[in-house]
């Protein structure tokens, strides 16, 4: 087996060093019943690099790839173009091949790159302060609502309309568990957002609000009015970005006065990948910083006097406070986050606004276009890369028909709200710098035969 | 003109006369070279990305167009290489050495497994494409899944977990949406002293009252402790099998059934799997819920800290309440993916769902290629040969350290040593930070919390001989001088990027985000 060193002789050498007759003996305290006579029956025995990569790369060619068709997807994955070197660095064995850096002294890479990260990230978001990363912007959200519980000691968390499905979901999860209390509506497919309906619902009561900037449907609100309503309760305003490229275009949440900002880091420097792993984006306030979760990194000198980087204020942290830590959260999303590092590095304050500006405008021109097709109309009046269209028909429909055309022709709100048919026609439509004007043309020809 | 004839000098001065080193100018020594931070170096007007002309439209933005500067500089292409080439080269990694960091299993990480997951077939796929043109994925998912319930003996898995602790999660919250189910509404959680931290922290986080369980003088849970704590109030019983003490819990079958007789479920903590994969299946010990990670067992790249995957395999008892979504085979061949949309009356028990999209797919791809390039016989081989490298270890040292347990019989996969013995003043610290001058990465200190100054060794099955007795030569020289009390130990590490830093300064005054000097000055 290639990936196993020992020889028979080695193994025969430690065996009598131990003082082991046989390698049973070392598994003499698995009861006899429980212990297995050889290899599990029905399994294959090992393989050659050859014939893994075969197989695997058999089943890869049952997908049909992002690249190969007209690609319209978003709703909390966006694809965007990767450069090169990004994939090459996080590749490095001393970046891969490491683990979380409790040994300082060896993990300065790591470190700085987590202490650069953090603040590329709180800057981005528009907070003093952010963490190492967390599992995905979903699970950063839940945390998010967690974290407002403990600040505000009130447990009545509400849901704008406009927040991600899934991200409702997983709160709704862990709710039934914690006894949160979570208002949610499924949104109506109109050109305004729920901000207001969300101020008159604010109370004594209320811990946070929680909403998505650009919304579910693409849309974006100015969150200053709810932030001043959820302050004026005492309640905290928790703001989810899934696009994080839109703050390259558009004033961030933390300006905006929200207190807790999360997001999804997938957009910049990491792929599709069918949904994971992504990168967990958490920002906040500097006064709430020791009610945050997860991991963070911080600056300090060594013995000489130096600067250097240290994992810190792990008090919070189940390793050191076990059942009274903020999270349960150990292991984050440290490559992902390498990687949405590199590519912002690389893109720049500069680089980043020409993204957002080319996603913007080829946006534009998308939504104008498709508008024009018989039996569709554009809801949004404000997006940024990504906008929803009302159809002449059910859009689950349309989305499978026109995949088997070699269109991947957007997201179904059916798919996304099963429980909603009311708006079972719309279908939300991403436009990054991946989509060209030829596959706009192909989207828009295609549309118009299945809406015939 | 004339030619000089003298040419370089080609040997070097002998060494006692050579120069003392001096300090550089730059503070570079040679290979090693400082690097400041990227906002230090970096410009908010270089890039290192060309766009194509943005076309002219009419903004939709509406009022929020961003005006101000965020602040984010850009290096060049090859500025950026260089920046993170040069911090790469300040980390420790198991592609440099052995790194025997106990519980964390950092064993080799196969490149193939690299190449794979990059196909584009499966790292540029849309998570919410139809279904239709992402089979191989689904497959994927739907084969790996197979082998983890083979492997374990197990009924169901849930694939979905990000990460060993959001396993646990998904683990207890199984076990609660069960016992709700049967209108039972059970407060307690018990977690054994030795056990991981995430696993009080997950069962706090569900809800649930902890309470911890002794441990026996071998190292093992205290089996009439436990016993008589079982109680109708007790929800599950989280046990760590092979255990954080690197030890089998022989009881385990006993444990089980004790628990399975007062309504209560066993959650076993699968981050050691790895010791018994392909010889034990957790299944025919009675467990109801254990998380495996991918990154630890199946060898997925650590990272740096993650990303991670935590499938979690369940008994038939707890599979119906596992999360959305998962995947199904059907008659036909096709494979679904039951997500809300299509759920319909299928797993109405279901506790729902724990993050967004499918699960960890690039860890899944990555996974996959591992099992199968070591098949049922290879991956036998590697729970045996971490076995034999943990006792080979164990029995190579236990002279020069105390190994708390020795006496009890066979370590698994990990050998545990005490810092007792050790001149006044010496700790586990000082050996840790002597081992990193030596080349190796220091094993787990300080864990479990139910030895004194405990080192945790655990080599992996993809070290050498040569590199084991390396270590070992190494950690008995330092063992020697902490128990002679030499004193230059203490100012270990000397070679490293750093020296001893200062987490205390770090804690109090935190600094976790860069400012400009003279805002940084302002703030103070």
């Amino acid at each position: 087996m290639r990936y196993l060193p020992l020889t028979d002789a080695d193994r025969a050498e430690m065996l009598s060093v131990i003082g082991a007759a046989s390698i049973d003996d070392l598994f003499i305290d698995v009861p006899a019943e429980a212990r297995l006579p050889g290899t599990i029956p029905g399994l294959p025995d090992h393989a050659s690099e050859l014939a893994v990569e075969r197989h695997m790369a058999k089943l890869a060619r049952q997908n049909l790839s992002a690249g190969e068709a007209p690609f319209f997807l978003g709703a909390g994955a966006y694809k965007h173009h990767v450069p090169a070197s990004v994939d090459h660095l996080i590749q490095r064995g001393e970046f891969l091949t490491a683990y979380t850096p409790y040994q300082p002294e060896i993990a300065q890479g790591t470190l700085q790159v987590l202490f650069e990260f953090q603040t590329q990230v709180a800057r981005l978001l528009g907070c003093d302060v952010a963490n190492a990363s967390m599992y995905d912007g979903s699970t950063a959200c839940w945390e998010a609502i967690g974290m407002a519980r403990r600040i505000t000691k009130r447990g009545k968390a509400m849901l704008s309309s406009g927040l991600h499905p899934h991200y409702v979901s997983v709160a709704r999860t862990m709710a039934k568990f914690t006894g949160d209390d979570l208002a949610y509506a499924t949104p109506e497919l109109g050109s305004e957002s729920d901000i207001n309906a969300l101020i008159a619902g604010i109370d004594k009561d209320t811990s946070c609000v929680v909403v998505q900037y650009p919304d579910i449907l693409g849309r974006i609100a100015d969150l200053t009015p709810l932030a001043d309503a959820a302050h004026a309760a005492g309640a905290l305003l928790v703001a989810v970005v899934t696009e994080p490229v839109a703050l390259g275009a558009i004033r961030s949440p933390g300006e905006m006065g929200a207190d807790i900002v999360v997001g999804e880091g997938q957009s910049i420097g990491v792929g599709l990948q069918f949904g994971g792993p992504y990168l967990g984006l958490f920002a906040c306030k500097q006064k709430y910083v020791r009610q945050m979760p997860g991991r963070l990194c911080g600056e300090t000198v060594d013995a000489a006097g130096k600067r250097g980087f240290v994992l810190t204020l792990s008090t919070r942290e189940q390793h050191i406070r076990r059942e009274k830590a903020t999270s349960n959260i150990c292991t984050n999303s440290g490559l992902c986050a390498l990687a949405f590092s590199v590519h912002m590095t690389l893109l720049g304050e500069k680089g980043l606004r020409q993204l957002a500006g080319l996603n913007h405008a080829l946006a534009v021109q998308a939504a104008d276009r498709l508008a024009k097709v018989p039996g569709v109309s554009l809801i949004n009046s404000s997006f940024f890369n990504e906008f929803t269209l009302s159809l002449s028909k059910d859009a689950r429909e349309v989305v499978r028909n026109l995949a088997d055309k070699g269109v991947l022709g957007g997201v179904s709100l059916g798919r996304l709200f099963p429980d909603a048919p009311e708006i079972g026609n719309g279908l939300i439509v991403a436009v990054t710098e991946t989509v060209t004007p030829e596959d706009i043309e192909t989207f828009a020809a295609a549309l118009e035969e299945e809406l015939a | 003109m004339t030619m000089l004839k003298e040419g370089r000098p080609t040997a070097p001065i002998p060494v006692e006369d050579a120069h003392m080193a001096p300090a550089t100018v730059t503070g570079n020594r040679a290979l090693m070279l400082e690097e400041k931070l990227i906002f230090e170096i970096g410009s908010n007007d270089t890039t290192g990305v060309d766009f194509a002309v943005v076309p002219e439209v009419a903004s939709r933005l509406g009022t929020l167009a961003r005006t101000d500067a965020i602040g984010l500089p850009g290096l060049s292409e090859q500025e950026t290489v260089r920046h993170y080439t040069r911090l790469s080269r300040q980390n420790y990694a198991i592609d440099l050495g052995l790194f025997p960091l106990g519980s964390c299993t950092m064993k080799h990480n196969p490149r193939l497994n690299e190449k794979v997951a990059r196909m584009p077939g499966f790292a540029d796929v849309h998570p919410l494409q139809p279904q239709s043109t992402v089979q191989g994925a689904l497959g994927v998912i739907n084969e790996l899944a197979v082998w983890l319930i083979q492997l374990t003996g197990m009924h169901g898995v849930a694939m979905t977990p990000k990460a060993g602790a959001h396993g646990e999660l998904c683990g207890l919250l199984c076990i609660r949406a069960a016992l709700e189910a049967r209108g039972d509404a059970r407060q307690v959680v018990l977690v054994p002293e030795s056990a991981h931290g995430t696993n009080p922290a997950t069962a706090a986080f569900c809800g649930y009252k902890v309470e911890d369980i002794p441990a026996t003088p071998d190292g093992r849970v205290d089996l009439e402790a436990l016993k008589a704590r079982l109680g109708p109030d007790v929800a599950a019983v989280m046990i760590t099998n092979p255990n954080t003490c690197g030890l089998f819990e022989r009881d385990m079958k006993v444990i089980s059934d004790a628990v399975h007789a007062v309504g209560a479920f066993v959650y076993c903590d699968g981050a050691n799997f790895n010791a018994i994969v392909g010889r034990v299946r957790p299944g025919d010990l009675g467990v109801d819920a254990m998380h495996i990670n991918l990154h630890k067992t199946f060898s997925t790249p650590h990272g740096g800290g993650g990303p991670g995957s935590g499938p979690v395999v369940l008994s038939e008892a707890l599979s119906p309440f596992g999360p959305l979504p998962y995947t199904a085979r059907m008659a036909d061949g096709t494979i679904h993916l039951i997500e809300e949309e299509n759920v319909g009356e299928e797993m109405p028990q279901s506790f729902g769902r724990m993050s967004a999209f499918h699960g960890q797919m690039g860890m899944f791809t990555r996974a996959l290629a591992y099992i199968l390039s070591h098949g049922a016989d290879g991956l036998r081989q590697v729970a045996e040969d971490a076995v034999l490298n943990a006792n080979y270890i164990l029995r190579s040292l236990e002279d020069v350290l105390d190994a708390p347990f020795g006496g009890s019989g066979p370590c698994m996969h990990e050998a545990l040593f005490s810092d007792k013995g050790f001149a006044d003043g010496f700790t586990t610290l000082d050996i840790a930070k002597g081992l990193i001058d030596e080349g190796f990465h220091p094993m787990t200190m300080y864990f479990p919390l139910v030895v004194h100054g405990a080192m945790l060794v655990e080599p992996t099955e993809t070290e050498s001989k040569a590199a084991l007795d390396q270590f070992i030569l190494a950690l008995r020289s330092l063992a020697q001088r902490a128990k002679a009390g030499d004193d230059a130990l203490k100012g270990a590490p000397y070679h490293a990027p750093r020296r001893r830093l200062d987490e205390t300064l770090a804690a109090r005054k935190p600094v976790l985000t860069w400012s400009e000097p003279e805002m940084a000055q302002a703030a103070e």
